[in-house]
């Protein structure tokens, strides 16, 4: 095990820092003039000087990378004072360190994530289980119809329609507010919970019809059928032996979804009004700030990452034969 | 008589999957006189076909079997009906505004007092009436159903684009990687899980302005196509990996089929074996993958419009009218419902469509 989280590990370190090469080469060695670009459409010449110097873009790309690199590890003196040392550099807009507004906005981001993936996996799975279980009944094909539809709406167009009927008209739920673990834990949860409502809609489906068909084609196996042989109840051996079987590659594809879970998180977001990363990639991108929008990039993509090895770490768990491959 | 459904199927099926070698020589259905239009399914044949066979058989290429089974999948026409509705709006955008007599800029709202003092329709309902089918929008006080065409119109022609130069893409690094495999297979795989690893939604996001600028310089006022231009480069960038990985996959396992190895044999040239060999099996995937590809892009570009990077105001468009809408649901709500429930008709349509397509093309698929 230990050996396999290593391995991971060290993979998910080369792909992090290819990513930051690729994002930072994007960013800053693509555009014609990167100090325009963050200048804006209001631009003089003293000004674009000054972001000039201070992105140190008077230097060669290499360079500049290396010194990103170095800044992010070990921090960096730059021209606004020292920047110590998780350094992303100082945003152009707030003239605050990257880091420290990005640990101001992550914690929306990741419990609207989290919130929405428990929520869309136990519905999803849910649903799947039932419809598995019931294969051919009127449930089974409302459950498919509903998570169908599900899938075909948008978090843009159900978003404000969930705020008007539940927040503003029935008064059930709180409109959305960020989450603030340290003052109020239970608020934090029940802000969020419609916002991760609406985000896990989307998943629905996906997971629903893999978890049927897996556990469909699961019934069918040998042990499975040996076990009910054996005079073990139906339920005992659908949710041991059958479940056991259909868990791994659903956890395979949550892992493949986190990606785009995270896209679902910013729309969430920006719909409902949350300031989490999301909403600070978008101001980050109108404001044209961009070590803002290369702290955002990079620590989404970290995040991604993380939560990738995390997810393979519970696959190995449950499938021994994947820590030895 | 289980001979005969039973052994059906097999041949019908193998033409239409991967197997074209299969193709020439079984691509054969039994017919009898009254089904000579329709393609009998294996498990209605009835026993009468027996006497049959050796007087009725009648040639059909994969391609024929394919469109007379997607013929008989009702759900599936409806959905290409639907499908083909909304491609008929998007491209004559023009004619339908030309024959309703509004266009999409136009401030009508404002020219005929048809805003209050707030920026909100008048009349009722986000002033639907009988000169504005589906109302005015607040604020500017354009004629919905004029947005809603175009908007459609500039999300499609987006979201077309994007589907067809990825496409493009991962079947070309699809069969290259497949078909030449090695250091080769293994560069462009390490490349394709790069890509794959980037958080989609903020590289879209923090990418357009960036392509933007390698076109106009940041001080100037670009152009719409520029902007449409950056959307579909930005969207294309992270679009082609997955459908390269299947079919990169598809053509591992056809690379070592007989009639491959007979054409490398024959001296056939690398790019005859995968024009001539490799390409005419990989297509079903591609079609089915497209199909369902294409929503996924109409939603992610109104979704990027939604977030305000992707297209700006004035140029009407399919996610600008929710980023619109969204700000006036307490007060005009209406005016949500057009462009929202357009987009999940038109996303239920073409998901069942490309399920369809799938059936179709590939019977051996279980749902």
């Amino acid at each position: 095990m230990l050996r396999f989280l290593v391995r991971r590990v060290l993979g998910a370190i080369v792909i992090l820092l290819l990513i930051s090469a690729v994002t930072y080469f994007l960013f800053f060695a693509l555009p014609a003039d990167p100090a325009a670009l963050s200048c804006g459409k209001n631009c003089n010449p003293q000004t674009l000087a000054l972001i000039r110097k201070n992105l140190g873009l008077d230097e060669p790309v290499p360079v500049q990378y290396w010194q990103y690199m170095i800044g992010i590890f070990l921090g960096r003196n730059m021209t606004i004072g020292h920047c110590s040392a998780p350094c992303f550099g100082y945003s152009f807009a707030s003239q605050q360190p990257v880091w420290s507004t990005l640990m101001n906005r992550y914690p929306t981001t990741v419990t609207l994530a989290a919130m929405g993936a428990l929520i869309f996996l136990v519905i999803g799975v849910g649903l799947g289980l039932i419809s598995a279980a019931r294969q051919g009944t009127a449930f089974d094909k409302i459950a498919s119809a509903v998570s169908l539809t599900g899938q075909s709406v948008q978090i843009y167009f159900i978003g404000p329609l969930a705020i008007y009927l539940f927040a503003d008209t029935l008064g059930w739920l709180s409109r959305g507010h960020d989450p603030d673990w340290t003052h109020d834990p239970v608020g934090s949860i029940t802000g969020m919970i419609l916002p991760a409502m609406v985000m896990s809609v989307i998943f629905w489906s996906n997971y629903s019809r893999q978890t049927r068909s897996l556990m469909v084609e699961q019934l069918s196996e040998d042990h499975v059928r040996t076990a009910r042989a054996k005079g073990m109840t139906s339920r005992y051996v659908f949710m041991r032996y059958a479940l056991r079987g259909a868990m791994g590659p659903i956890i395979t594809i949550f892992g493949m979804d986190l990606s785009s879970v995270f896209g679902g998180a910013i729309i969430t977001e920006y719909t409902f009004g949350l300031h989490g990363l999301g909403q600070l990639a978008v101001s980050a991108v109108t404001q044209t700030d961009l070590p803002l929008e290369m702290g955002v990039m990079l620590f989404g993509a970290a995040a991604i990452v993380i939560a990738n090895i995390i997810v393979d770490a519970c696959y190995a768990v449950i499938d021994p034969r994947i820590r030895l491959s | 008589m289980m001979g005969l459904p039973g052994l059906l199927p097999r041949f019908l099926r193998a033409p239409l999957g991967l197997d074209r070698g299969f193709a020439a020589t079984v691509g054969v259905t039994m017919s009898s006189p009254t089904q000579a239009t329709t393609y009998p399914e294996p498990s209605r044949s009835t026993g009468g076909a027996d006497a049959t066979v050796a007087a009725e058989i009648v040639g059909r290429s994969p391609r024929q079997l394919a469109w007379l089974r997607f013929k008989r999948d009702r759900t599936g026409i409806v959905c290409a009906v639907i499908v083909a509705f909304f491609i008929l709006v998007a491209v004559f955008a023009p004619v339908i505004t030309w024959l309703y007599g509004k266009n999409a800029y136009t401030l009508y709202g404002q020219d005929d007092n048809l805003l209050n003092s707030y920026g909100l329709p008048v009349k009722a309902n986000g002033g639907i009436d009988a000169d504005h089918w589906f109302g005015i929008e607040p604020g500017l006080g354009r004629d919905i159903f004029a947005l809603l065409v175009y908007g459609i119109r500039t999300s499609l022609g987006i979201s077309l684009c994007v589907t067809l130069l990825s496409v493009a893409l991962g079947v070309c690094v699809g069969l290259v990687q497949g078909y030449l495999g090695g250091g080769t297979d293994y560069v462009v795989g390490r490349f394709s899980d790069l890509m794959m690893a980037f958080p989609s939604q903020l590289f879209f996001i923090a990418f357009t302005p960036v392509i933007i600028a390698m076109f106009v310089s940041p001080s100037d006022q670009e152009p719409t196509w520029i902007r449409f231009t950056a959307l579909v480069l930005v969207q294309f960038a992270l679009g082609w990996m997955s459908l390269g990985r299947l079919v990169r996959a598809q053509v591992l396992s056809l690379r070592t089929r007989e009639y491959v190895e007979a054409a490398h044999l024959s001296g056939a040239s690398p790019g005859r074996i995968i024009r001539r060999e490799l390409l005419p099996n990989v297509w079903s995937t591609v079609l089915v993958q497209a199909t369902l590809l294409l929503p996924l892009n109409v939603t992610a570009e109104a979704g990027l419009s939604f977030l305000g990077v992707g297209m700006q105001k004035p140029t009407p468009d399919w996610g600008l009218m929710f980023q619109d809408a969204a700000q006036y649901y307490r007060s005009d709500i209406t005016y949500m419902f057009f462009p929202g429930i357009a987009m999940v008709v038109f996303v239920v349509a073409f998901n069942l469509l490309g399920d369809a397509v799938r059936d179709a093309l590939d019977p051996r698929t279980v749902r």
